[in-house]
């Protein structure tokens, strides 16, 4: 044994402790520098699964359901977490033809970089669901999400309750729907749009871990990042199921439009749009193929005529140009006017149907005859009226009435992309005329033709204004959200829309003079027994462009009403386009829709009414010949937009198709 | 002397066992780690690895009591005949021995199964120092230096013939004892630089290590250049050893691989490293085929995914992603580390890596206060065998060594691992116990 330190050991010693030092060096920049490590431990391991709520459930006012769901599975796929598919044994369980799997997969290749989740197969059947799952385990890289399709009960509504369908990449850039991902579904109309963000609900998002076979277990760290998901709250709305669908066979074969409001709530009863769709045309696998089918229809079926076609109002609007005239002080309810038959005063004549002497001999009988003298004239008091300083002012007076009748601006109904109509005032004149007018060249206005336009919604909520005496509540649809009759989004709808100062007075005397329309003058087939009905005919002229030229078209059969007058519970418009007469066409439709809300049930002796009505075929040929106009100018529209798209992403497909041949190399030898 | 008149577990050293019962436990917690189920209702089930280990640790401590309980100069005694029981088991097993994974390293007694090629460490370790010991043994001559290469690399050569190359090369740790016993300094130079060598022509990219190679050289150049100015030999031997380095990394090595291996050969090595193969030796990459990653190279890669993840302080026991969905393979035994590293991050693999240094040093001074010889080399082999599977276990996991199969002492599961290094450790501490007795 050396007494002396053998100098070896040292350096056994040295080695020991630097070889450790190394590894400890690595280690050190390996758990603390190298935060890719991280990441990928996270990928591996951890599964982000979005929980879908179900959607919200839209009821009618009796409660019963308009639209709800059912369940139904779509595939998704991750191109990218593909391993060792057997792509014949996959397409077997699918039911698909191999080019018809590597056409899908493209497609997603195409719009999707291949490691996030996109749509492999929509809405399977129930036994390409079976087969899937029975072999889940082989297919790696694909996966069912459950999702509730929407199941419209009465094959009614349709543009009311709008529709779904994915959400397109040009809307995920928008900030709404800065939280959806591809492949989600979203409202794109009506009320589904409207109330997107009530009805959706909020998306769970569930952490999983999963082992290395890519199956889900425990919930990562115990669930402490999970959100849970929240059904979508049900709406109620004010629209009544059977109304809606008795005003719909009613419309039928005809082009136009029905709204009734309760005047008291400013809920809507019934909204048609006429030709109506079966709305559950537009769900499901068949949404896009049935939608461009709908869209290529010349009597464009997708189109709100009630919020967003602008109709002349025609004789409608005169009990609107009386209480203007009234309320200023134009005219006393006695003021008379000679009429035999047409208005001279401005040097051109205005044909008036009535002849007879004395048809105007007040307001009253004026409005029950619908003289159209008579309302060009007081129109004429109303803006030359000696109180004003002008006419230009004169008429700025008269528009701050009819802008607080809720015209020339959208009501503000809960449907998306609602139409205002057009109100002139005297700017709009100042511009058309250069500057040089007077109530002669404006006086269509007075009986409703010329420059206005109201939207048939306009026309009803109208009505509304007239029934209560001077107030409305700005049209909507959905009583409560959720059950909550206060939800913070109705807030609006509850407050009550004063219109500029008229006594009530002069209301009654305009009613009094509208239920003389019905009693006595030109909407007699508008009776309704034991029911007083305040109402106005209409008969609006209008012209179109067909091929360029301007062609006076048949008129449109227009109809405003509510009633009773003692307690006004329902008000209407309706409008048939190109029919001729209101009273015809407009008035019976709208009188038997008052009948059937007001007494439940249309009495046996205006059977005759109704079969007319539903089996009348009303659509005018010119529909055609207009649409095809503009159905060119928006292929114009269209082409150029989509050379400009093509110009633009010729790179970029050019760059896509070299990746899509690679990927294909890549997977599929 | 200081031992005189105590009993035999007074002289036991309490510090050796406190860091081998520390180490097991560990590996007991890290398996259970790996084996643990969330849905688990008991941690008490008889079928799993956690609670066999458990078994095993329990016979490990009867052997190790055992031996205890033996006298020590029958270690001595028996070491010439343990050995050449040892090397028979050896052949035999290559012929009669179990099929696993194409290795035949495997003998099978029943249920039991267990690597005969472990235990001879221990034998081959007896046998050296007994060799090493004998008066009549003059280490400074070539032949007894022969003697001794020989005794370590006999089986070496055997288990190399069973296919288990990662058990084989442990036996070169042996170079370690011969050199603390005499071998010239040269022999742990050279090894030392070939095997950085070896591993920097792999691991670092080639101009790179041209020019930290010729650093090192301006280097030592510079740090002896009293010695150069004076020797031309020494002069000669330095920029031969750079010439030599540089030849070897940067012309033979790329000439072997581009034109001598064979494309799998080459993916082999380098996924053993867990790296990608270079594009200039991808032979295919022509073609456009996308690279094939192969077992070892995943295995790495998961192991690593599981060390970086763990970061400074780890994702806490039970709570490690990707042990507990166990997506590194081979988890329980040869990357049982990942398991701590995940779970535990740097401190806890600092605290490990602290825990075996220590054993290491421990035993290292252990070995130095011995008066017998005997006891002093036997110390350093079993220093030198935990200090091998140490540092090339844990180098594997991270890329810093191939996979070659070797496990973690006294961590990886494993019943004849357990077995065979518990019994190393407990024949030291036999021996320690009587340090001041000759042992011969």
């Amino acid at each position: 044994m050396s007494s002396a330190a053998n100098p070896r050991q040292f350096m056994i010693r040295l080695i020991f402790i630097g070889v450790a030092s190394i590894i400890l060096l690595r280690l050190f920049f390996l758990q603390n520098f190298e935060s890719k490590y991280k990441v990928m431990a996270n990928d591996i391991a951890i599964y982000k699964k979005v929980v879908y709520p179900p959607r919200g459930i839209i009821y009618d006012r009796n409660g019963k359901v308009m639209l709800a769901n059912t369940v139904i599975y779509d595939l998704m796929v991750t191109p990218h977490n593909i391993k060792g598919l057997d792509t014949a044994d996959f397409c077997k369980a699918m039911g698909l033809d191999l080019p018809g799997f590597l056409k899908i997969m493209k497609l997603i290749s195409i719009r999707n970089i291949d490691v996030r989740q996109s749509t492999f197969m929509e809405q399977l059947s129930p036994e390409q669901t079976a087969n899937f799952q029975e072999n889940a385990f082989k297919f790696t890289g694909f996966e069912l999400v459950e999702r509730n399709i929407r199941e419209y009960k009465n094959q009614t509504a349709g543009i009311v309750l709008g529709y779904i369908a994915e959400v397109s990449p040009e809307m995920l850039k928008v900030p709404r729907y800065q939280s959806y991902r591809q492949g989600d579904y979203t409202g794109r109309s009506g009320l589904e749009l409207q109330y997107e963000e009530v009805l959706r609900g909020q998306r769970g998002v569930h952490f999983l871990e999963r082992d290395k076979f890519n199956r889900p277990r425990d919930p990562y760290k115990g669930g402490a990042l999970d959100s849970q998901e929240v059904s979508g709250k049900s709406l109620e709305l004010y629209l009544d199921a059977d109304l809606q669908s008795y005003a719909e066979k009613l419309m039928a074969n005809k082009v136009g439009s029905v709204v009734a409001i309760d005047p008291q709530t400013g809920g809507i009863l019934t909204m048609v749009s006429s030709p109506c769709y079966d709305p559950n045309l537009l769900r499901g696998r068949e949404r896009a193929k049935n939608y461009s089918a709908l869209y290529r229809q010349a009597t464009r079926p997708l189109f709100n005529r009630a919020t967003q076609a602008m109709y002349p109002p025609g004789s409608t609007i005169k009990p609107m140009t009386g209480l203007v005239a009234l309320n200023v002080g134009a005219i006393t309810p006695s003021f008379g006017l000679a009429c035999f038959g047409g208005y001279h005063y401005c040097s051109r004549a205005i044909a008036c149907e009535h002849k007879d002497a004395g048809h105007a001999a007040n307001f009253r009988v004026a409005l029950a005859h619908s003289c159209n003298s008579y309302f060009c004239h007081i129109f004429r008091l109303t803006v030359d009226y000696k109180g004003f300083a002008n006419v230009k002012q004169g008429l700025q007076a008269w528009h701050e009435y009819y802008y607080r009748f809720g015209y020339g601006h959208p009501t503000g109904i809960d449907l998306p992309f609602e139409k205002g109509g057009n109100l002139p005032d005297s700017t709009y004149y100042n511009k058309l005329y250069r500057g040089s007018w007077n109530s002669c060249t404006v006086v269509f206005v007075g009986m409703g033709q010329g420059e206005i336009l109201l939207t048939p919604l306009q026309m009803a909520n109208g009505m509304c204004i007239v029934a209560n005496k001077g107030y409305y509540y700005t049209p909507h649809f959905v009583k409560s959200i959720g059950k909550n009759f206060n939800d913070p989004v109705l807030e609006k709808y509850h407050k009550k829309q004063q219109v500029l100062n008229i006594p009530d007075s002069t209301f009654s005397i305009v009613q009094q003079a509208m239920q003389d329309v019905v009693e006595s003058g030109t909407a007699l087939g508008a009776k309704i027994d034991g029911i007083t009905v305040c109402a106005k005919t209409g008969t609006a002229e209008n012209k179109a462009i067909v091929n360029g030229e301007v062609i006076k078209m048949a008129n449109h059969s227009m109809f405003v009403a509510f009633a009773p007058r003692e307690h006004p519970r329902i008000a209407i418009a309706v409008a048939v386009e190109n029919s001729g007469f209101g009273a015809t066409w407009a008035a019976p439709i709208a009188s038997l829709l008052m009948e059937k809300y007001l007494k439940d049930s249309v009495t046996y002796k205006r059977k005759a009414v109704e079969d007319k009505m539903v089996n009348a075929h009303i659509i005018n040929k010119y529909v055609y010949t207009i649409d095809s106009a503009i159905r060119q100018h928006d292929q114009r529209a269209y082409e150029a937009r989509m050379q400009r798209r093509r110009t633009a992403d010729s790179t970029k497909r050019a760059n896509d198709s070299l990746m899509v041949t690679s990927w294909m190399k890549k997977h599929f030898k | 002397m200081d031992s005189i008149g105590k009993s035999l577990f007074q002289r036991i050293d309490g510090i050796m066992v406190l860091l081998y019962v520390s180490l097991v436990i560990i590996g007991l917690l890290a398996v259970f780690s790996v084996e643990h189920r969330t849905t688990d209702l008991t941690i008490f089930i008889a079928n799993k690895n956690y609670m066999k280990q458990f078994i095993w640790f329990g016979y490990s401590l009867a052997l190790g009591m055992l031996i205890l309980l033996t006298d020590s100069k029958l270690f001595a005694s028996t070491a010439f005949l343990g050995y050449t029981v040892g090397i028979v088991v050896l052949i035999l097993t290559i012929f009669i021995g179990v099929d696993v994974k194409g290795s035949h390293s495997w003998l099978g007694v029943g249920s039991f199964r267990f690597q005969p090629g472990e235990v001879c460490k221990i034998f081959t370790a007896l046998a050296l120092a007994k060799f090493l010991s004998l008066p009549e043994t003059n280490f400074k001559t070539l032949k007894h230096r022969l003697v001794g290469v020989a005794i370590a690399m006999g089986p070496a050569v055997i288990v190399l013939l069973q296919n288990e190359t990662g058990l084989a090369l442990v036996y070169f740790c042996f170079l370690l004892v011969m050199y603390r016993e005499g071998l010239p300094n040269a022999v742990l130079v050279v090894g030392f630089s070939m095997i950085a060598l070896v591993l920097g022509t792999l691991l670092i990219e080639r101009k790179l290590l041209f020019v930290i190679l010729t650093l090192v050289a301006v280097l030592i150049g510079f740090l002896t250049r009293s010695v150069l100015k004076r020797d031309l030999i020494a002069k000669i031997l330095l920029v031969g050893t750079w010439l030599f380095c540089i030849l070897f990394s940067q012309v033979a090595v790329p000439m072997v691989f581009k034109h001598g291996l064979k494309q799998h050969q080459i993916d082999r090595i380098y996924s053993m490293l867990g790296k990608e193969v270079p594009v200039e030796y991808n032979k295919n990459a022509e073609e456009g085929d996308e690279h094939k990653t192969n077992s070892s190279e995943y295995n790495v890669l998961q192991s690593k995914i599981a060390i970086g993840s763990g970061g400074l302080w780890g994702k806490g026991f039970l709570n490690g992603t990707s042990t507990k969905n166990q997506f590194v393979p081979e988890q329980n035994t040869d990357f049982i580390f990942t398991a701590i590293a995940e779970q535990f991050g740097f401190i806890g693999s600092l605290v490990l890596i602290g825990i075996y240094v220590s054993l290491m040093l421990r035993i290292v001074f252990v070995a130095e206060r011995q008066r017998s010889v005997f006891t002093r080399i036997y110390a350093y082999c079993v220093a030198s065998i935990l200090f091998f599977h140490f540092a090339v276990n844990i180098s594997m996991t991270i890329g810093l060594a191939p996979v070659i199969g070797i496990t973690l002492p006294f961590l990886s599961y494993g019943g004849s691992s357990l077995l065979s290094f518990s019994a190393l450790m407990f024949i030291l501490i036999r021996l320690d116990a009587d340090r001041n007795a000759m042992i011969r």
